[in-house]
């Protein structure tokens, strides 16, 4: 459905995306993670027909972006970052417009199911000044929805909103996915864990990772990582577990807290419990702690020269 | 073509519910009205009888000048505020081409000017049925031609240089101070310089106004002129549209 490769796109001296390949197949969700100014807005605006890459070719649901870019804004959805509106029109009558320009038939219809779809069937007739955020992202992605497109591109489409919008706005997304292609990006690193199939780390205009979330996350845990509460300190402890064979690294963090890392495989908290008793402190809580896909964000987009081959 | 209409029709209705619109359009009614009272009146208080009727360009001739000035206050918010307000981006990624954008804005508003100069079709209608045996038809017809001209091409070009800004009012003044060279200035050289002054007489758009089209006189050459200026004008702002795709 998506086709990137080898794209390049510079602002003057200053690259913002470098070499980007990936695709992305129908029916797939694809998260783009990444800090701000990573390029994800700028790859967006490729994928859409809003701007030409310096280098490199992209192909959206099979037509070229640049030679045919008409075709491909006709099948994609987009909801730029800003959710820009006709503040002066009623929801029904900007959605009608958008719906006149994509040459809808029985516009007046369309527009009415996509207002149920996004949930703002009672607010048709009012004026987009009047919205609040959450209700203006919904009318953005109404208008995306309108032709029922292939292909959906979402700059942060939950940014701003309540928890109880974004939930709304996230099952809308995940209904969507189910048959569509869904490009979306987001610097939530929970959003990209629950909705997306898969996930592409952009750091600096380059992609530094690329996988299920799951896999990420497995793949960049190098230990096993464990936390200890005990009652009181337990500054004497460390020191007795760091000897304990197989223990990798031991740490404190709060008072009567510590976490412990020991390499895959060696499963010593038997031993590490037998110790910590043994050795007078009552044991409170034993838990491992899973490297979260914020770790692996922060890892990766901290370090320089990181890039993970998956 | 029917993005074009489409997005006219959203213009148009948009000037409908704007002062600045019913200001403009106010002003130059009034100001029309004022001077075609002022004509009758002076014309017919004259004790030694009427020397001369008026005619229909007591009409059209104010009313170009002041298109002059109030062209640009109609056309600055067009595409300036698309991108301002960052919906540019919108009609930039729906499937609309650029110069179906900058035709449809244009013809919005050609539209609506369309609508102000019907309106003052009552004065000729009122001169009508206060001459024997009426107003010329053909100088009527050469004039409302002609000011219709006129309007299309002003329109165009404040619709392009809207399109170079964001800022509403730098599209304004721009527009004017093109309209005021157009208008008045660029047929000055034509009567200074020796050699070369038929090329400014050439460009001098209120010359083909004044002394050609409102004078009852229909010339190919000014016709095309006007559709030239006005196509360029388009072509011009469908060229600052695409460039914006590539900043």
């Amino acid at each position: 459905m998506i086709r990137v490769s080898g794209l390049t796109k510079d602002y003057g001296t200053r690259r913002a995306i470098e070499s980007l390949t990936f695709e992305a197949e129908q029916g797939e969700i694809l998260g783009f993670l990444g800090p701000n100014g990573a390029g994800k807005t700028t790859t967006m605006r490729i994928l859409t027909g809003y701007m030409p890459p310096t280098e490199g070719e992209a192909t959206v649901a099979g037509y070229d972006v640049v030679a045919e870019s008409i075709e491909v804004r006709r099948r994609v959805g987009y909801l730029p970052e800003t959710v820009p509106l006709y503040n002066d029109m009623t929801v029904f009558d900007y959605l009608k417009f958008m719906a006149d320009l994509r040459h809808l038939p029985n516009g007046d219809d369309r527009v009415d199911e996509t207002l149920e779809m996004v949930g703002l069937e009672d607010r048709a007739e009012g004026y987009i000044s009047n919205l609040s955020k959450g209700m203006r992202q919904r009318v953005g992605l109404g208008q995306a929805l309108l032709h029922r497109p292939e292909v959906l591109i979402l700059d942060e489409p939950t940014i701003g909103l309540d928890p109880g919008q974004v939930v709304d706005v996230r099952n809308v997304i995940r209904e969507i996915g189910k048959e569509r292609t869904v490009l979306l990006s987001t610097h939530i690193l929970s959003e990209a864990q629950q909705l997306c199939d898969r996930v592409l780390i952009i750091n600096k205009g380059r992609i530094v990772a690329e996988d299920t979330p799951a896999n990420l996350q497995a793949s960049l845990i190098g230990s096993e990582r464990v936390m200890l509460r005990v009652r009181g300190e337990a500054d004497d402890l460390i020191d007795t577990i760091r000897k304990i064979r197989g223990i990798t690294n031991v740490q404190p963090k709060e008072d009567g807290v510590l976490e412990f890392q020991f390499a895959p495989g060696q499963d010593v908290r038997a031993i590490v419990a037998r110790t910590t008793i043994e050795a007078g402190y009552d044991l409170l809580e034993m838990r491992p702690i899973g490297m979260s896909l914020e770790d692996i964000f922060l890892q990766l987009t901290r370090e320089e020269n990181v890039e993970v081959e998956v | 073509m029917r993005n074009i209409w489409t997005i006219a029709k959203r213009e148009y209705k948009i000037y409908f519910s704007s002062p600045l619109a019913y200001i403009v359009m106010l002003i130059i009614l009034s100001v029309i009205g004022m001077i075609f009272a002022l004509n009758i009146i002076n014309l017919t208080s004259n004790p030694f009888g009427m020397n001369q009727a008026p005619d229909v360009s007591v009409v059209t001739g104010p009313m170009a000048f002041m298109l002059v000035f109030s062209a640009p206050a109609l056309t600055m918010r067009l595409l300036a505020d698309e991108q301002r307000m960052g919906t540019l981006e919108l009609m930039l990624t729906a499937p609309v081409r650029d110069w179906e954008l900058v035709v449809g804005k244009w013809f919005g508003s050609f539209l609506f000017v369309l609508t102000m100069i019907g309106i003052t079709l009552i004065f000729p209608y009122l001169l009508n049925s206060m001459i024997t045996p009426g107003i010329d038809q053909q100088l009527m017809l050469s004039s409302y031609l002609g000011i219709i001209l006129v309007s299309a091409a002003f329109l165009s070009i404040g619709v392009s240089i809207s399109a170079m800004f964001s800022n509403q009012f730098a599209a304004f003044f721009l527009t004017m101070g093109l309209l005021v060279i157009i208008w008045f200035l660029i047929g000055i050289p034509g009567q200074i310089l020796f050699t070369g002054g038929e090329f400014f007489k050439y460009l001098d758009m209120s010359d083909r106004f004044y002394n050609s089209l409102n004078q009852g006189i229909i010339n190919l050459s000014d016709i095309v002129y006007f559709l030239s200026v006005t196509a360029l004008g388009l072509f011009i702002g469908s060229v600052a549209i695409e460039m914006r795709r590539w900043r």
